[in-house]
């Protein structure tokens, strides 16, 4: 099927866990048979380390038995440096890497010999590549590498999408992409599992359910227990060890675990030694568990597409039939995890790819490709043209990235001695000095998880020992303060000092922890499930809802109103002293969460001393120090639009947004986990940067990107347009005397943004006067 | 005028909100840790090209703090400039912005660790400069009364209800001040480190700058 293709470019869709991905190897490896050689035939490209190390051993397997010699060896972040150099001399036939590690490769001079022999190059999981950055980084190092190897043949491996076009388009320039669907399979068998306890009002855990877990595990080979975030992982994981008095084996997995962790992990599961594993989204994608035959998802999916995916996991029944359990983690999400039920048996996904044009990726690509050698700008031009996503980059855009690697792109010409690169007379542009590159590539990746600390044992010598115990964010290890507990790698640990960017801890067998705060991707309700629910609000289509679910919507529905599709909820009430305000959006948590900031950004106006928001995928819940009468006031269409750009510019959102973009396009140095800056580098408070560009040079590159960036990823204000539309302004103001059954949950709701504005001048002062009055001072 | 009034060695000094101090009676605006032309530095050492009108927004903030006090002497506390090439990177308008506050007015540079040596340009520098039973230095000594430093700046981070807010501070007991840098792109050091701690008495105040300048005693900030 493959072989026999005309093609340059094919893409093959078929659920998850029907081994397409060996299938995928089968023509090269028939073509290393016939025609052996010592250089490199084929490059396979997957989103995770780990599915490229999996790989590697599934491949070995039947090459030894066969007796083949052929080479097959992985290159990733956690591949050794001595390896790496020595596949730049010898390459092997199959080399199994990554986005990031395929675009570092290609910056190394020796690329053009390495990738000249390519035949054949394999995408793997490319739905999950394409749905972020990493996915223009990919592309835009294939087109690099293309013009080696001309006659090269792309196959595209993915699990079921909505629009394969799309993705096919990505593949090859020729548009002569061949799309073969496979079948696609047995319904697989999810419910929700009943616990005796319902799910808690707020919260994410999913703790309450811990007994059925263990119920479930124990009647099962080998589960899967999937959640949203790290945080969560590990307190679920510690929870159930606790609550494990059968001693039954289980492991935790995640990225934030030490390198060695996660490969013990690993090597257990595929023994079979294991019978469950509290993992993320490091699990998600196609590795070969061997035996797993249930997949317990705690916490509502968010994407019907992300847990048709996790459900695939468990594709080692006896049935042939992927089994599958959902925990709602709280109340709110009961009627999500149905609604995402319902669209699995209708087989219905949601569809999220991104097709804006990231110009700070295009930045980064340039830079690397200057450290392989001087290019001609017209020639990558044609090249990053040669994509159809790409297509449409216009040449003026494309000198702006290029301004911006050699000058920085600014209005002052101010570093004209020191620019990066450098055109040369007979027109290509090189490095300034060629000792960069390797700075140059180790920013390189368009990841953008925050910055990352290693953790360790503190001896009694005071000096940090042994290997690492995992990792955490640097903006949480800054919120520690010596004697804080948290959780890592399910042990509880005591936060010691914070030295030479490891973290250093020590036992703390009994404390109950502090909570890490949330951590990972935070991942929107799609419109599909949002729609959804609305429309079974509206419909009291509630037979199949459990008891408790029903009453609840009942008492909303009679102390206030349900939420509809045609207008907007709006409810206003008091508690302690402040002032509330619940808006039900339904637009997911980032666009909730950019209501919230426009939201309080006009009642800072109004003097209406807005104190901060919190957000979840459905409602954002305001507060402030001063009742609003007339919410239609604040948030009627022309008002809410009323100066977005200059609020747009002054938010936390677009701040942190341009840390990213900045990052990624090599204004801002990345900070390395375990390598000490010296004095000479600095870490640099983005924010800073993000404000003096705004002031002095509104129209730079890279404000431009963070603004594009941020109206489509985080701020997610198309999400805020549609709502607007489809509700038609229309909005249905609840004035009540205390707070509603759906709004109570969003007051224990964990992610609450402070809003710095006249109120926080008011308590800051409040604070200090009680602290002094407190101490008996007087100043 | 945003400003917080207390004595050294006898004598009336403002902490203003900006980050400077101005002594009234001698007319004497002291700001520290310029670090003029950081941004060039960075870049010349590779680490990326900062947008580069930090230099230009801290000689604008100073121009502020010199229109509303009128001083006589304008002391830079020593890391004015962030190391000699740096102070050569100026452009003309920052330049031309630096010799207009300049004029009519006394201006004293005090060398730091950035900017040992003398200038070649831009007027006088100098180890410390003493007036009256004051000293100001770059870095603190410790064992000498009446001192103003610069060197460390410390910033505080203050835990609300709701949000925690960082900002730069002084921090001045009976005998030293410790003055918060006024570059732009000048980070800072916590007043809880033990190089600050190691400075100055339990008994210190810590002077927040910002809109409104706030006073807390240090003693409470542990």
């Amino acid at each position: 099927m493959f072989a026999n293709s005309e093609c340059s470019a094919q893409l093959l869709i078929a659920p998850t866990g029907s081994g397409k991905t060996l299938a995928g190897f089968l023509p090269t490896i028939a073509d290393l048979y016939l025609n052996p050689s010592p250089t490199l035939h084929t490059l396979y490209i997957s989103p995770l380390k780990a599915l490229a190390s999996d790989i590697k051993r599934n491949l070995e397997a039947p090459i030894s038995e066969l007796k083949l010699s052929i080479t097959v060896e992985d290159r990733t972040g956690d591949t050794k440096q001595s390896l790496k150099k020595k596949q730049r001399v010898i390459p092997p036939n199959i080399l199994l890497t990554t986005p990031e590690s395929l675009a570092l490769l290609m910056s190394y001079p020796e690329a053009p010999r390495i990738f000249s022999t390519l035949k054949r190059i394999v995408v793997d999981e490319i739905h999950a590549i394409t749905e972020s950055k990493r996915g223009d980084q990919l592309f835009l190092a294939l087109s690099n590498i293309r013009k080696y190897c001309q006659n090269v043949k792309i196959i595209g491996l993915s699990a079921t999408v909505n629009d394969p076009s799309l993705i096919a388009g990505w593949l090859t320039p020729e548009c002569d992409c061949n799309i073969i669907f496979s079948d696609s399979g047995l319904d697989p068998d999810v419910s929700i599992l009943e616990t005796s306890e319902p799910p808690p009002w707020a919260g994410s855990g999913g703790l309450y359910s811990i007994p059925e877990v263990i119920n479930e595990i124990e009647k099962h080979k080998t589960t899967l227990i999937f959640h949203n975030t790290r945080a969560q992982a590990e307190i679920f994981f510690h929870n159930l060890w606790l609550a494990n008095s059968e001693n039954l084996p289980i492991a935790i997995h995640h990225g934030s675990l030490d390198k060695n962790q996660r490969k013990q992990v690993e090597a257990s599961m595929v023994r079979g030694d294991l019978q469950a594993v509290v993992c993320t989204g490091s699990l998600d994608l196609g590795i070969d568990w061997g035996s797993v035959d249930l997949v317990i998802q705690i916490g509502a999916p968010r994407q019907v597409k992300r847990l048709v995916q996790r459900i695939g996991r468990a594709n080692h029944s006896h049935s042939g039939v992927s089994k599958a359990l959902i925990v709602p983690a709280n109340r709110l999400e009961v009627l999500e995890c149905f609604m995402a039920l319902e669209a699995i048996y209708e087989n219905k996904l949601d569809s999220e790819l991104q097709t804006s044009i990231p110009l700070d990726v295009i930045c980064q690509h340039l830079l690397l490709v200057a450290c392989a050698g001087p290019f001609k700008p017209v020639d990558i031009f044609n090249e990053i043209r040669s994509i159809t996503k790409y297509k449409n980059l216009t040449r003026v855009e494309f000198d702006k990235c290029l301004d911006f690697c050699i000058t920085g792109g600014y209005a002052l010409k101010k570093y004209e001695q020191w620019h990066r690169l450098v055109e040369t007379s007979d027109g290509y542009v090189k490095l300034r000095d060629p000792r960069i590159a390797n700075r140059l590539r180790m920013n390189a990746g368009t990841i953008q998880d925050s910055d990352t600390l290693k953790v360790k044992y503190k001896s009694k010598q005071g000096k940090s020992k042994g290997s690492s115990i995992g990792e955490v964010e640097e903006a949480f290890a800054i919120s520690l303060t010596p004697g804080d507990t948290f959780l890592i790698g399910g042990k509880i640990v005591k936060f010691e000092s914070l030295r030479e960017m490891i973290v250093e801890v020590s036992r703390q067998p009994a404390k109950k922890p502090k909570i890490a705060v949330f951590s990972g991707t935070k991942f929107a309700t799609s419109t599909l499930l949002c729609d959804r629910i609305l429309k079974t609000l509206e419909e009291k289509s509630w037979e199949n809802l459990p008891d408790y679910l029903c009453r609840w919507l009942k008492q909303q529905a009679s102390y206030s109103k349900l939420p509809q599709s045609n207008s907007l909820l709006i409810e206003t009430f008091p508690r302690n002293n402040l002032h509330y305000i619940c808006v039900y959006g339904f637009a997911g948590r980032n666009a909730q969460q950019t209501l919230g900031l426009l939201l309080t950004k006009r009642m800072e106006e109004m003097g209406l001393n807005p104190l901060g928001f919190v957000a979840n995928d459905y409602t954002t819940l305001v507060w402030g120090l001063t009742k609003v009468v007339d919410p239609t006031k604040l948030v009627g269409g022309e008002n809410i639009l009323r100066g977005l750009d200059l609020w747009l510019s002054n938010n936390a959102v677009m701040k942190r947004t341009f840390r990213s973009v900045a990052t990624i396009a090599g204004l801002i140095e990345r900070n390395l986990p375990g390598v000490k800056k010296s004095g000479r580098q600095a870490t640099f408070s983005s924010d800073i940067l993000y404000d003096t560009l705004l002031r002095y040079d509104p129209n730079h590159l890279l404000l431009q990107a963070t603004k594009k960036e941020a109206m489509q990823g985080l701020v997610d204000f198309a999400r805020i347009e549609n709502m607007l539309e489809k509700t038609k302004n229309h909005i249905t103001h609840v004035d009540l005397k205390r707070v509603s059954p759906f709004s109570a949950p969003l007051l224990l709701e964990a992610g609450r943004i402070p809003i710095h504005g006249s109120a926080i001048e008011l308590m800051l002062d409040t604070e200090i006067n009680s602290l002094i009055a407190d101490a008996g001072l007087e100043y | 005028m945003n400003s917080y009034d207390f004595y050294l060695m006898g004598e009336k000094l403002s902490a203003l909100g900006s980050g400077g101090l101005f002594w009234g009676d001698e007319k004497i605006l002291c700001v520290s840790d310029l670090h003029l032309g950081k941004a060039h530095r960075l870049n010349r050492d590779g680490a990326g090209a900062l947008p580069p009108y930090e230099n230009i927004d801290t000689l604008k903030r100073l121009q502020a703090d010199i229109r509303a006090t009128n001083p006589s002497c304008v002391i830079c506390l020593g890391d004015s400039f962030d190391d000699p090439l740096a102070e050569r990177s100026l452009d003309s308008v920052e330049i031309d912005l630096l010799k207009t506050l300049q004029k009519d007015r006394d201006w004293i540079w005090i060398s730091g660790n950035h900017d040992p040596y003398p200038s070649y340009s831009y007027r006088k520098y100098f180890n410390s400069f003493s007036k009256s039973s004051i000293t100001f230095r770059h870095i603190a000594l410790g064992s000498e009364n009446g001192e103003i430093s610069g060197h460390y700046h410390p910033k505080i981070s203050i835990n609300l209800s709701k949000a925690t807010v960082s900002r730069a501070c002084f921090i001045a007991d009976q005998n030293r001040v410790i003055m918060p840098a006024y570059g732009t792109y000048t980070g800072g050091m916590s007043v809880l480190s033990d190089e600050i701690k190691a400075l100055v008495e339990p008994d210190a105040a810590v002077m927040l700058t910002g809109s409104k300048i706030r006073v807390i005693p240090y003693s409470l900030c542990f």
